[in-house]
């Protein structure tokens, strides 16, 4: 994480872009540009920007954002609800998806129903998020009338308008993991089916599905559940753009706004919050192994 | 051209159409962007407001945008952008990541550092990444291309890494040290075409992925310039249109899917075909 936050820092600091000449507009002297700079801390030597930056980290404060002057941490949690129910119904609907979809096809390797599966694999890498958002938008919004086409419900002003509001999104933002879960799926399915002991458990008269279930897909679950935390990546930049799309006030919202204004506090608090989110579930992950593989111990 | 390996990418090809309907699709998507100009295309940068929002007809083939620009023109050059921008940030963070990767499969004491930086690099997913790279930088296309490489970049190391490391314990390679040879040499004569194949198919991943980013970067603004016609940014102009001119983002947004389809399924092949273990299993 130390590595992380330092990597974020540099790369903003050595991009070239200046926030105050921005902040200024376009009528501002050089004079005024500096006064800018020199309140913002913009003058002063790397190091102790980069001291300060981690000493307010260290004490939860990811700094004040240069247009609303509002702290980071207080934009971000306002805009949190939106960004975490999404990646969440996401992440669970495509879990409850994949896995299965990945199963069947490797049970059924070689027929239509594992090409099936594969085809649709190929093509939900390939369809980019909001291209695939404005279709569903499209077709269920506007031509079905089925679903709202934008917005967000919190989830206290009741369950089922927040639910709506999130079916679209959701499928969106999922179909590309559900695409990646599926072929891990898959591959790792049909590695544990040639393994001897499926074979003694179908020879001993096991149910088809509890073979399936209970001896192949316990075995093959750490490749899955490898890629499912690795997939998050994709869910963190696809959410960004699924909330643009369906103008969910999120933390994608937050981080469009802040790059269209360069206000870089909170561009550094963003790709630093998500990112730790991204190595905390992967470590999660790492201690699931455990749980599915009992040799493997921390 | 009798070699084994040749032979084998033959065969696997002929076993693999969809592969085949990948070459050609990209095939034809290269041609499509070098001749625009011929392609009875008119200027893509040229307004026309009494002509705005034309539906698609013969006159305006995928119809006419806001401005009154042809969007069958501005896709057609939008293919030369996504293309090049694809084939760009393979070619470097395939050059860059094999490099890097070489040198620390092999030379330990920088393997820990480098690494540590990798693993840095590769916390941040790398849409993100870009995304902060762009949003503090001039928007320009070398830019984008400079962005996306940079957060290609680590994957491909890791996979360098990785097969040197495998590879430095071959009885060969060991010979190799033992005589005496000089690390470039190791490299160049031993080592790296055993990597080429798995490489190859790495590039192919990152031109997919490197055109899809392009086009998320220029739809939320982070992109390629708009004066430049790429597919990403006719759809980001057309965000708030959707709902009167859909064809606007249907356009360029299934040219985009299409292309990366077919690199897509072009990788796939390549992948099969170089690696015959694989082939029946992903």
């Amino acid at each position: 994480m130390a590595v992380v936050a330092f990597v974020v820092f540099l790369l903003l600091y050595l991009t070239p872009g200046d926030p105050a000449a921005i902040l200024a507009g376009d009528a501002a002297t050089s004079d005024d540009i500096r006064r800018i700079r020199e309140k913002l801390g913009l003058e002063e030597p790397f190091l102790v920007r980069f001291g300060s930056w981690v000493w307010g980290l260290l004490h939860g404060d990811l700094g004040v954002s240069i247009f609303t002057n509002l702290p980071v941490t207080h934009l971000i949690a306002q805009r949190i609800e939106p960004t975490l129910s999404l990646t969440f119904c996401t992440l669970v609907v495509a879990v409850l998806v994949a896995v299965p979809l990945g199963v069947v096809a490797a049970a059924r390797a070689g027929t239509w129903v594992d090409r099936a599966v594969m085809a649709f694999s190929v093509a939900g890498f390939s369809v980019p998020v909001f291209v695939l958002a404005y279709i569903l938008i499209l077709v269920f919004s506007i031509q079905l009338d089925w679903l709202p086409v934008q917005g967000y419900r919190p989830i206290r002003e009741g369950l089922w308008q927040w639910a709506r509001h999130l079916v679209l999104p959701s499928a969106a933002l999922g179909t590309v993991y559900i695409a990646l879960i599926a072929r891990m799926t898959r591959a790792s399915m049909l590695d544990v089916l040639a393994q001897d002991y499926v074979r003694t458990a179908q020879a001993k008269g096991l149910a088809p599905g509890a073979v399936l279930v209970g001896h192949a897909l316990k075995n093959a679950a750490v490749p899955i559940a490898t890629v499912i935390g690795i997939g998050i990546a994709l869910l963190i930049g696809g959410a960004i753009v699924t909330e643009t799309v369906f103008a969910l006030p999120g933390i994608g919202r937050l981080t469009v706004d802040a790059i269209l204004r360069r206000d870089y506090p909170i561009i550094q608090g963003v790709v630093l919050i998500f990112s730790a989110a991204y190595v905390l579930v992967n470590l999660a992950v790492d201690l699931s192994y455990m749980f599915f593989d009992p040799r493997i111990r921390y | 051209m009798a070699s084994p390996i040749w032979r084998n990418f033959k065969d696997a090809l002929r076993r693999h159409p969809t592969a085949i309907a990948g070459g050609v699709v990209l095939l034809a998507m290269v041609l499509v962007a070098l001749l625009a100009p011929w392609l009875g295309t008119v200027d893509p940068q040229a307004v026309a407001p009494v002509r705005r929002l034309k539906q698609p007809s013969a006159e305006f083939w995928f119809g006419s945008d806001m401005m009154g620009r042809d969007v069958y023109s501005r896709v057609l050059y939008g293919a030369r952008v996504s293309l090049s921008i694809g084939i760009a940030v393979a070619l470097f963070s395939t050059l860059a990541g094999l490099a890097i990767g070489l040198v620390t499969g092999f030379v330990r004491w920088l393997d820990a550092v480098v690494m540590r930086v990798m693993d840095g690099l590769m916390s941040i997913p790398p849409v993100l990444l870009a995304i902060a790279l762009m949003a503090l930088t001039r928007a320009s296309m070398e830019n984008v291309i400079l962005a996306i490489t940079l957060a290609e970049t680590p994957r491909v190391v890791r996979l360098v890494r990785g097969l040197v490391l495998t590879l430095r314990d071959e009885p060969y390679v060991v010979a190799a040290v033992a005589a005496g040879s000089s690390l470039p040499r190791i490299l160049l004569r031993h080592v790296l075409p055993n990597i080429v194949a798995p490489l190859l198919v790495q590039a192919t991943y990152v031109c997919a992925s490197a055109m899809i980013t392009e086009a998320i970067l220029s739809f939320i603004g982070a992109g390629t310039p708009p004066n430049i016609p790429s597919w990403g940014n006719i759809m980001a102009e057309a965000r708030s249109m959707f709902q009167i001119a859909g064809y606007l983002i249907l356009f360029p947004g299934v040219c985009l899917s299409l292309t990366v389809l077919a690199v897509n399924l072009l990788g796939d092949g390549l992948r099969d075909a170089l690696d015959p273990r694989l082939a029946r299993r992903m």
